[in-house]
């Protein structure tokens, strides 16, 4: 049982914890001005990273929050945890064959982005 | 046995020949009476099953699982494969080993061959979980785990010694070390009340440490009444987990001695050769008068040297061609005969070896050599189990013979003969510098070295390196009775036969053979056939490997895991504030999530189709009353919870005046439903939102999900007051009556109360909301109040309602009588492919919001085919049958029978019932472009014949809404 850092109540057990699949896929904009395919890309598509992922994590059983985290998906090991509202950390260590398409698909920008209205 | 043996008068017990006249750690003022097969034995506190059967020269415990060959005791502790028992008394439990378990007053047991038998009667036992958070775990109390124990407590550090062990010592206890001069034990004693007297030291003995997991988590079993037997207070639990959190973790576990494999070397009487010696010192016992102690390293003469001294007859057998040269010379004092470049071929006897076959290791004829008693030594295996469990890897030594830790984890450190270090001096030294370090690693202050204060001990006698051999080759080449894993009865000849069929792995050839699956999981098997494997293929331990080491390293009781979490307490059960009236009025009970909600109140004589029948007419001619309380309410607060709703629901609900309500319905991103409820508005700012009784937790996640994750910007709060709000629907063209007379304040007239309209009232000074809310396109009200007053507005609402016959009803009726109408239950009727418009709901769907959770997917090409499925009503024709719900709407047209498979499916039944307002069953399905389909006749086969059912729209009961205003 892994210990996870909530970044605002510390090291808690994994299964306080849900995931919530891949961080800095922001809603679009406009999803109107999306042709069929383009929003199938943000309703279906994630990255198969093997390696560091940048990832959306909830601790359900604790404070109820939404945090994202970089994890490795061969070791498990996460290697950061952040504020939703706080920008991807840049240095971190990548590793494992694929890692190199976590960077080069994952948003640089955050999550707190809005729809239209 | 043989009889020929000249038995010595020895000053014990003389019920019990085989024990010794003194020495040992039983307590020889107490004896204790046990059964086992049938015969009535003694024994001492102290002593193990399995010691207690060899001090009455007992050594055949079962038979075994395929060849019914007898089998005995093979070690002192949890590596024996063989000795494996069924306790009947003091409560029926099988498969514990003989070695392991301590003796208690009343114990009766019988062998086991191989499978044992659950209990048929409940357990009684009581059996719970601690946590436990540390800095250092060091598990096993032998001389390297009380070392390192010693230097870190003694450091300041937070620490945990778990040894599985009635008493701590390790292998000291089955020894004749010394420690600074005295008894090894001695020095035990003293570590052990040290540590006793250092503050935050938790030391548990009896206690394994099973499993090690990540992040320093490491899971233990303490048997904490055991060994008391049919005298443990019941008020105490029997087992114990121990759920650890370490900061680092100290493995010092110790090894386990190896067996050479050679032709029936299962008989009883076969044992490992540092067993016997533990069962001399530890528990006086003698394991037999005239041994043969097999070997191929230094380890065994200490206990042939031993032994020999006790009084048995011993005959060494050394593989290697030089006995060592120190051992020697203590043999030769004694007189103990050395057949040096020899080997063990075969065994005589049968329920106990009554000789061993010894021949030269390079042929020539074998010698029968008379024993009782033979004994193996291969080399030893370091018990790298734990450190293997937290992804160790693991090197082969060749010198040593065996598999060591390869590698330095990051916290933690495998230490003592757990990492090939043998000797006892090695043990306590490296047991402190491995403290030492944690100490440093935890960053508490360094620990000074004081070398005058180090416990010393005698030098070892020079060690000469052992040999290597997995097995000794059949002299007729029969290899099917050379035995790798006694317990499953599986031989040198079935490895031969997986490398046979191709296999090369040794995961593979576990599988193939079931070599190292028994209860001991290979702890003797496992390395042996690592090393016969790699002689089939041609390839050294080093590239076969081992089998994955995984938890648990003993067994454990599944009711040990489960501790307090069954029954009652394995799943919280959620009772409604009506819970004891719906009991007292005889409710038949569903299980919705971990609610318990009426399902219906059969009268006397009633099945639940009559039940259900009756109260379906009941609220359609006159009034019935629903416990809703679990349904799911959000409290929604803030400026932007209109936003909030807008963006999340597909419909406009900022629109919204307060005092009125809205049904509305959400969908994921895909535009698939995920639930749907109506929607109060309280305030400018305040929404109350209810969700179905199983969507409740999955809204509100659903909900903070998006206002966290995308719209931390809206002023929006959140918080689930289900438990918070009872609900009763009052519903009928009665109900009008019966509100307005409970809740005289309140116009109940249709002009004054609108349909979805809510208002605030009180009851006697108990704030009560009314909501003209329908569920059943009956006049209704729903009743919310308090949870703490919802009995008493509850009985008021009955008692006003008797003069029209007020019938409570269950969740079977609610959902006959929406299902009548239409209404859909999402995830019934639903199942996460459903768009608002495949349920004909189109008008739930806004225009005018310029985008929603969902919207964008409605416009998908897949969502936009002709032939999705729609939900539609089902008559069967035949006025009669209850289609069955699931049943398959299939593509045969009328008149043709089922073809042969595949056969085409339109669609599936998703609700069905018996309607008594039409007085017919009827059902809701998904069929493929339904909505076109009204009118047709399509078939369902149910039973084994073809189904006719007419398509209909899904509103059967008042489609033009005139029940609604009563």
């Amino acid at each position: 049982m892994q210990l996870i850092e909530c970044p605002w109540c510390g090291p808690r057990e994994e299964v306080e914890f849900s995931y919530g699949g891949q961080a800095h896929v922001p809603y679009p904009e406009s999803p109107a001005e999306l042709d069929d395919e383009q929003w199938a890309h943000y309703v279906f598509f994630r990255d198969n990273t093997r390696g560091t992922l940048a990832e959306r994590w909830n601790h359900g059983a604790g404070c109820r929050r939404w945090f994202n985290a970089m994890r490795d998906t061969v070791s498990y090991r996460f290697s950061a945890v952040y504020r939703t509202a706080e920008p991807m950390p840049a240095s971190v260590p990548l590793t494992g064959a694929g890692s190199s398409s976590a960077s080069a698909t994952t948003s640089t920008t955050t999550s707190t982005t809005t729809t239209g209205r | 046995m043989s009889a020929t043996l000249d038995r010595p008068e020895r000053a014990g017990d003389p019920q019990a020949p085989f024990r010794t006249a003194d020495g040992g750690r039983v307590d020889r003022s107490r004896t204790l009476t046990f059964t086992f097969g049938g015969r009535s034995l003694t024994g001492h506190p102290g002593d193990t099953l399995a010691s207690a059967l060899l001090s009455h020269g007992v050594h055949q415990v079962a038979t075994s699982v395929k060849l019914g060959r007898p089998r005995g005791i093979g070690a002192a502790w949890a590596e024996d494969p063989t000795s494996l028992v069924q306790v009947e008394e003091p409560f029926p439990e099988p498969m514990l080993l003989a070695s392991t378990i301590e003796l208690y007053d009343g114990l009766v047991a019988d062998g086991l061959p191989g499978q044992g038998r659950l209990a048929d009667l409940p357990d009684s036992a009581r059996y719970d979980a601690r946590h436990l958070h540390v800095d250092l775990l060091v598990v096993g109390a032998g001389p390297a785990g009380l070392s390192a124990a010693l230097v870190a407590a003694r450091a300041g550090a937070r620490v945990a010694l778990v040894d599985e062990q009635a008493e701590a010592g390790g292998a000291l206890l089955g020894g004749t070390d010394t420690i600074d001069g005295r008894p090894g034990t001695a020095w035990v004693e003293a570590a052990v009340a040290e540590l006793a007297a250092l503050p935050d030291v938790m030391h548990l003995q009896r206690t394994t440490v099973f499993g090690v997991y990540d992040d320093g988590f490491a899971l233990a079993v303490e048997r904490r009444t055991d060994h008391l037997g049919g005298a443990a207070p019941q008020h105490l639990s029997r087992q114990r987990v121990w759920r650890v959190r370490a900061r680092r973790t100290v493995v010092a576990t110790g090894a386990h001695e190896r067996p050479v494999v050679f032709t029936d070397n299962d008989r009883p009487g076969t044992m490992l050769a540092g067993s016997a010696r533990t069962y001399l010192h530890r528990y006086g016992v003698l394991a037999g008068e005239r041994a043969v102690v097999f070997t191929t390293n230094d380890s065994a003469y200490q206990v042939a040297v031993e032994l020999a001294d006790a009084g048995v007859d011993v005959t060494v057998v050394e593989t290697r061609e030089r006995a060592p040269v120190a051992w020697s010379a203590a043999c030769g004092a004694r007189g103990l005969p050395v057949r040096t470049g020899s080997v063990v071929t075969g065994t005589e006897g049968v329920e106990r070896v009554t000789a061993a076959l010894v021949a030269p290791r390079g042929g020539g004829a074998p010698e029968a050599l008379p024993c009782d008693l033979l004994l193996v030594s291969g080399g030893w295996n370091p018990a790298v189990h734990l450190y293997s469990q937290a992804r160790g890897r693991l090197r082969f030594d060749a010198v040593l013979g065996a598999f060591l830790p390869a590698e330095q984890l990051p916290d933690l450190d495998v230490v003592g003969s757990a990492a090939g270090t043998l000797d006892l001096e090695g043990c306590l030294f490296t047991g402190r510098e491995t403290g030492r370090a944690a100490v440093a690693a935890l960053g508490l202050p360094e620990v000074p070295r004081t070398p005058q204060a180090d416990p010393t001990v005698d030098p070892p006698p020079p060690a000469s390196d052992p040999d290597l051999l997995w097995v000794v080759p059949a002299v007729d080449g029969d290899a099917s009775r050379q035995f790798v894993d006694v317990q499953r009865d599986a031989t040198v000849a079935d490895v031969q036969r997986a490398v046979g069929a191709g296999l090369r792995s040794p995961e593979h050839v576990k599988r193939y053979t079931t070599i190292g699956t028994a209860h001991d999981q290979g702890k003797t098997s496992g390395v042996v056939m690592s090393g016969i494997l790699g002689e089939l293929i041609g390839a050294g331990p080093q590239d076969v490997g081992t089998t994955t080491f995984r938890p648990p390293y003993t067994p454990v009781a599944f009711a040990t895991l489960a501790g307090r979490d069954r029954g009652a307490m394995f799943d919280p059960e959620r009772t409604t504030a009506l819970h004891d009236w719906h009991l007292a009025h005889g409710a038949v009970w569903e299980d919705v999530g971990q609610w318990k909600r009426p399902r219906h109140y059969p009268a006397p004589g009633e099945d639940m189709e009559a039940a259900v029948l009756r109260e379906c007419a009941a609220v359609r001619s006159g009034v019935g009353i629903l416990d809703g309380s679990t349904l799911g309410k959000i409290d929604v607060q803030g400026p932007d919870a209109g936003v909030l709703l807008d963006r999340l629901y597909t419909n406009l609900m900022s629109s919204l005046k307060v005092g009125r309500v809205r049904y509305g319905v959400m969908c994921g991103v895909d535009g698939m439903v995920l639930d749907d409820g109506v929607v109060l508005r309280l305030a400018e700012d305040r929404w109350m939102v209810m969700t179905t009784t199983g969507g409740a937790a999955k809204v509100l996640d659903w909900m903070e999900e998006w206002l966290q994750t995308e719209w931390p910007d809206l002023r929006v709060h959140l918080a689930s007051v289900t438990e918070q709000w009872a609900a009763f629907p009052v519903v009928g063209p009665r109900s009008r009556d019966v509100v307005g007379a409970v809740f005289p304040g309140v116009d109940v007239s249709a002009e004054a109360f609108e349909f979805m309209t809510w208002q605030d009232t009180q009851l006697e000074g108990v704030p009560v909301r009314l909501a003209r809310i329908s569920f059943s396109g009956e006049l209704a009200w729903e009743v919310h109040v308090s949870s703490w007053h919802a009995e008493e507005v509850w009985h008021r609402l009955v008692a006003a309602g008797q003069e029209h016959g007020i019938t409570p009803y269950g969740t079977e009726t609610m959902h006959v009588l929406r299902a009548e109408k239409g209404y859909p239950i999402i995830g019934q009727d639903t199942d996460g492919t459903v768009t608002p418009q495949d349920l004909g709901m189109d008008w739930v769907v806004s225009k005018k919001k310029a985008d929603f959770v969902g919207k964008r997917s409605f416009a998908r090409a897949d969502n936009q085919r002709p032939d999705r499925k729609h939900l539609v009503g089902l008559l069967p024709t035949d006025g009669e049958t209850v289609l069955p719900e699931g049943s398959q709407v299939v593509d045969v047209p009328l008149g043709e029978d089922l073809p042969a498979p595949p056969v085409p499916m339109l669609g599936h039944v998703t609700s069905s019932y018996r309607s008594a307002f039409l007085g017919r069953p009827f059902a809701l399905a998904m069929l493929q472009g339904g909505r076109e389909r009204v009118g047709e006749v399509v078939q369902l086969p149910v039973g084994g014949r073809l189904v006719a059912a007419e398509v209909t729209g899904p509103v059967l009961v008042d489609p033009e809404g005139a029940r609604r205003d009563g």
